[in-house]
C-alpha cells in the first residue's frame, strides 16, 4: 500500500466565520478519516512516539485499534496512562512531542496522533455510557491541591489504585487552566466538566471554593488525616512590563482578561462579569496564553487585534497551529517590537471627563536580533530612534506569571527557588514529608501535558511511599 | 479523632448542612438583617471561614450560579455556630439580587478567608477611622483592639442621620466615639477628618490609625495625619475576580522609596500604608465599570419589579 504522505486535514471551521463565534475552530475527524489516518501509521518496532509522550500513552497500539474500527478499545488503551485524552487531543503540542519523533515524519508529515487520540476520546465520550470500574479501597487518603491538568491527573492515577482522593480547588469550578485559562474555541468547557465527572465517577472528591494556604494549609490536610498531598496550585500572580501606565483602565493581564471570558463567560451576550469589548487591543506576549487573548478578543467584537512580540517569529513559543489559525483569524503581528509606554487619555480641562485615565495607545520600540542569550534565543536589542504608537482601547500583557505565595507562606519547610517555585526531587517530592508537587507551581508558566506528567509522577511516587508506609 | 473531623466537609461530617446534586454544601443564610435602606447584615453557613477569618480579611461570593464573584470583607464570625457575617451595600447587579435574598435560602459559591489580617501587634492605642459601609470592616477592626486590651478611638461618618449603622457596636467596643454626618442631621456636624485632627492638633498620640472606606475620604485622612507623622494603615477595595492572586485586576501601585511598586490586594491586603498608596490611580481603576454596574443594577431592580 502506498504511503500517503500528509495528513488527513482537520476539518475546521472557517476563519471569517470562527473569528465571530466562540465555537471550538477544529471540528474532529469523521470515523472514516480516522481510519485513513491510523492506516498511515507504519506501526514501527522501535515506537519513537511513545518515548515523545510526557505521560508515555502506548501510541501504536491505540492506532491499531483505530485502523479496526475498535474505537473504544482504543480509549481504553489510552485511558491506561493519560486521565484527560479529550483534553490533550486538542492542546498538545504534538508537533514538538510524539509526533515530533514519528518515523513516517523523517521523510514526509508524521502521523496526525494529536487529532486520532481526540477522535478516540471524543467517540468515547459520545458512545460510552458505562461508569469506570472504582477500584477497591485501599484504605489510604490523599489530598490534591488544585484540580487543574496536574492535580486531576495525580487524582486519577491514584483513584485508579484505589486511593480515596480529595481535589481542593480555589475557584468555584473545578478544571484549573482548563476552564479560567484555555478558551471555549479550543477547549470546550463541556469536555473538561465530562472529564472531571469520570473522576468523579472513580470516587475522587472535588471540593470548590478551599484555598489551600487560606481555608485550610497543608499541616492541616495532615491534621484531617491525609497521609500525602500533592500540590499543583499552578502558575501565580501575572507579571507586568514596569513601563509607565500599565494601572491605565483597559489594561488586564492575560489571565484577567481570559477568566473574565472563560471563567465568567463575559463574551456571553449579557454578562454578569463585564469584560472591554470590541476597539483595538493589543497582546503583549508570544506563548499559547498570548495567542489565546488574541483570538478572544477577536471574537469579542474588536475591530483590530495585534500581537505585539519582541522577537520574530522563529522564537515566537506558542503552539504552530495556533499561530496559523490567529494569523488566518487576521490578527496583526507585530513582531520585533517591544512596548515601553501605555498611553491613556487626559482631558486636562475636566478631570471629571469620563473617559480619562482609558487607554488610547500603546508606544513600542523597534527590536533586532543580537546574540544568543542564556536561553539560547537570539537576544532582541534596541534599535534607537525608532518608537512607534499604536492607536489600542485595551492592551493585554500576556509576559507569563510567578508563583502563587499562598502556600509558601503557610507551609513550614517548604523550600522554594529564586523564582518562587516549588523545589521538588526527581520523585516529585517537595522539601517537606509526603508533600509532593508539579506543574506550573513548580516549573512556572508551561504546558497542559507537562503538569500532566509530572501529576502522574507524583501519583507514582506517593503510591510507592504509602505503600512501604503499611 | 482529631480537631477536624467535626468540620470535614463530606456530606456525612456536616448533617445540618444543604447539600447540591453534586455533594458540595450550600452557604445557607442564617439570618438577614436589613441596617438601613441600602446596607444589609446577613450571617452565612460556612464553618471553615468562620473558623479561620481574622479581622481585615474578606471572603468571594457568587449568588447563583451564573452570578460574578464580589469580594466582601468579613464583619465578624461565630466559630461555634460556624457562621461568617457580612455586610454589604447596594450598588449593583449583584448586590441587588443579594439583597433579595431571604433567610434559609443558600448563596452558589463562598470562599475564604481571603486577604492578609488587620495587622495588630504592638498597638497600644489606635484610632479607628470608617466611613460608610466601610464602617462595617471597621468595626470587627475595632473589636480586635478592644478584646486585645488597645485603647480604641472611634470615628464614624455618614452623609446623613438615615444611614448611620453600627453605633451600638461601635460605642461597645471603644473607649471613645465620634459619630459625624455630613449635614449635621445626627451625631457631629462635618466629615471623619475633623475629629481627627482637632485630636492630633491638641496633642492627642496614636501609634497607629486605621481607615476603612471610601477611597477619597481615605486620601484626606492620609493627608490630615501626615503633618503629624503617625502611622496610617488604608484597606483598599478594588475590583476583584478570583481574589487568589491568579488575575492581577486588583492591583494597585505604592510609591516605595521613589520607586512605582504593583502590590495585589488580593494576597498583599486588603491594608497598605496609606502614606504610599497611588488613591488617584486607585480611585479611576475602581471606576473603570461604572456605567455597565448602572446598567446591570438597573437590570436587576427591573427584573425585581417584574416578579413582584
Amino acid at each position: 500500500m502506498a504511503i500517503v504522505q500528509t495528513k488527513n486535514p482537520m476539518p475546521v471551521q472557517e476563519p471569517e466565520v470562527r473569528a465571530h463565534n466562540f465555537n471550538e475552530v477544529a471540528l474532529g475527524y469523521s470515523e472514516e478519516t480516522a481510519i485513513n489516518e491510523a492506516n498511515r501509521c507504519l506501526n514501527c518496532k522501535n515506537q519513537p512516539c511513545v518515548a515523545g509522550c510526557p505521560v508515555n500513552i502506548h501510541i501504536p497500539e491505540f492506532i491499531a485499534k483505530v485502523k479496526e474500527g475498535k474505537f473504544e478499545e482504543a480509549y481504553q488503551i489510552i485511558s491506561e496512562t493519560s486521565s484527560l485524552p479529550a483534553v490533550c487531543g486538542r492542546v498538545c503540542p504534538q508537533e514538538s512531542q510524539c509526533e515530533s519523533k514519528c518515523t513516517l515524519g523523517i521523510k514526509f508529515e508524521p502521523v496526525g496522533i494529536g487529532r486520532l487520540e481526540r477522535f478516540v476520546a471524543d467517540y468515547h465520550n459520545e458512545h460510552n455510557t458505562a461508569k469506570p470500574n472504582v477500584p477497591a479501597p485501599n484504605g489510604h487518603k490523599v489530598a490534591v491541591v488544585g484540580s487543574g491538568p496536574s492535580g486531576l491527573t495525580c487524582a486519577g492515577d491514584l483513584a485508579k489504585k484505589g486511593y480515596k482522593v480529595a481535589v481542593f480547588e480555589a475557584l468555584h469550578t473545578a478544571g484549573g487552566v482548563l476552564v479560567y485559562g484555555i478558551p471555549e474555541f479550543r477547549l470546550p468547557k463541556k469536555i473538561v466538566a465530562k472529564e472531571v465527572e469520570t473522576l468523579k465517577d472513580l470516587g475522587v472528591d472535588i471540593d470548590t471554593n478551599v484555598v489551600i494556604g487560606k481555608t485550610l494549609t497543608i499541616d492541616e490536610l495532615f491534621e484531617m488525616g491525609y497521609e500525602a498531598v500533592f500540590v499543583g496550585s499552578g502558575a501565580g500572580l501575572p507579571r507586568f512590563m514596569n513601563i509607565p501606565g500599565e494601572a491605565l483602565k483597559g489594561v488586564y493581564s492575560a489571565n484577567e482578561f481570559l477568566t473574565r471570558s472563560n471563567l465568567m463567560k463575559a463574551y456571553k451576550e449579557d454578562p454578569v462579569t463585564p469584560i472591554m469589548k470590541g476597539g483595538k487591543v493589543a497582546v503583549v506576549g508570544g506563548g499559547n496564553v498570548a495567542m489565546d487573548a488574541a483570538r478572544t478578543a477577536l471574537r469579542l467584537g474588536a475591530e483590530k487585534v495585534y500581537i505585539v512580540y519582541r522577537r520574530s517569529m522563529e522564537e515566537l513559543p506558542a503552539r504552530k497551529e495556533e499561530v496559523e489559525h490567529a494569523e488566518e483569524e487576521g490578527i496583526d503581528f507585530r513582531l520585533l517590537n517591544n512596548p515601553i509606554e501605555i498611553l491613556g487619555y487626559n482631558n486636562p480641562d475636566d478631570p471629571r471627563d469620563p473617559k480619562n485615565g482609558f487607554v488610547t495607545g500603546i508606544k513600542c520600540i523597534k527590536m533586532e536580533l543580537g546574540e544568543p542569550d542564556a536561553s539560547g534565543r537570539r537576544r532582541p536589542v534596541e534599535i534607537p530612534g525608532s518608537e512607534f504608537v499604536l492607536d489600542v482601547d485595551a492592551v493585554v500583557m500576556s509576559i507569563g506569571t510567578s508563583p502563587n505565595p499562598l502556600i509558601k507562606d503557610t507551609t513550614k519547610g517548604l523550600e522554594v527557588n529564586s523564582h518562587g517555585g516549588i523545589i521538588v526531587n526527581e520523585d516529585g517530592l517537595t522539601s517537606r514529608d509526603a508533600v509532593y508537587a508539579g506543574g506550573d507551581a513548580v516549573t512556572g508558566a508551561a504546558t497542559v501535558i507537562s503538569a500532566m506528567g509530572a501529576g502522574k509522577l507524583a501519583a507514582k511516587s506517593i503510591d510507592e511511599y504509602l505503600s512501604k508506609k503499611q | 479523632m482529631n480537631s477536624w473531623s467535626v468540620l470535614m466537609l463530606r456530606k456525612d461530617n456536616f448533617k445540618n448542612i444543604v447539600y447540591r446534586k453534586d455533594g458540595f454544601y450550600m452557604y445557607k443564610i442564617v439570618s438577614r438583617k436589613p441596617l438601613n435602606a441600602t446596607v444589609t447584615q446577613m450571617e452565612i453557613e460556612a464553618p471553615l471561614v468562620a473558623k479561620k477569618a481574622k479581622p481585615g480579611q474578606f471572603i468571594i461570593l457568587r449568588v447563583d450560579e451564573e452570578g460574578e464573584r464580589i469580594p466582601l470583607t468579613v464583619a465578624g464570625t461565630d466559630p461555634e455556630k460556624g457562621t461568617v457575617k457580612i455586610i454589604f451595600q447596594i450598588v449593583g447587579g449583584t448586590t441587588e439580587k443579594l439583597n433579595h435574598k431571604a433567610e434559609g435560602d443558600c448563596l452558589q459559591d463562598f470562599v475564604g478567608p481571603l486577604g492578609v489580617a488587620t495587622h495588630t501587634d504592638g498597638i497600644k492605642k489606635v484610632c479607628i477611622v470608617g466611613g460608610g459601609v466601610g464602617c462595617a470592616i471597621a468595626m470587627p477592626v475595632a473589636q480586635e483592639f478592644h478584646r486585645l486590651g488597645a485603647n480604641v478611638t472611634s470615628i464614624i461618618g455618614f452623609r446623613n442621620k438615615d444611614i448611620v449603622i453600627l453605633e451600638d457596636e461601635f460605642r461597645a467596643c471603644s473607649d471613645k466615639l465620634y459619630v459625624m454626618t455630613d449635614d449635621g442631621s445626627y451625631g457631629q456636624h462635618g466629615n471623619v477628618t475633623v475629629p481627627l485632627k482637632e485630636m492630633l492638633e491638641s496633642g492627642e498620640k496614636f501609634d497607629q490609625i486605621i481607615t476603612i472606606g471610601p477611597l477619597i475620604m481615605m486620601k484626606f485622612v492620609v493627608a490630615t495625619a501626615k503633618p503629624f507623622d503617625i502611622p496610617v494603615t488604608v484597606s483598599m477595595n478594588p475590583i476583584m475576580i478570583d481574589g487568589t492572586g491568579m488575575c492581577g485586576g486588583c492591583r494597585l501601585t505604592l510609591n516605595q522609596d521613589g520607586k512605582r511598586v504593583t502590590k495585589f490586594a488580593c494576597v498583599d491586603g486588603p491594608d497598605f500604608n496609606g502614606y504610599e498608596v497611588d488613591f488617584d490611580e486607585a480611585m479611576s481603576r475602581n471606576r473603570m465599570y461604572m456605567d455597565f454596574e448602572k446598567h446591570a443594577y438597573e437590570e436587576a431592580c427591573n427584573l425585581f419589579k417584574e416578579v413582584a
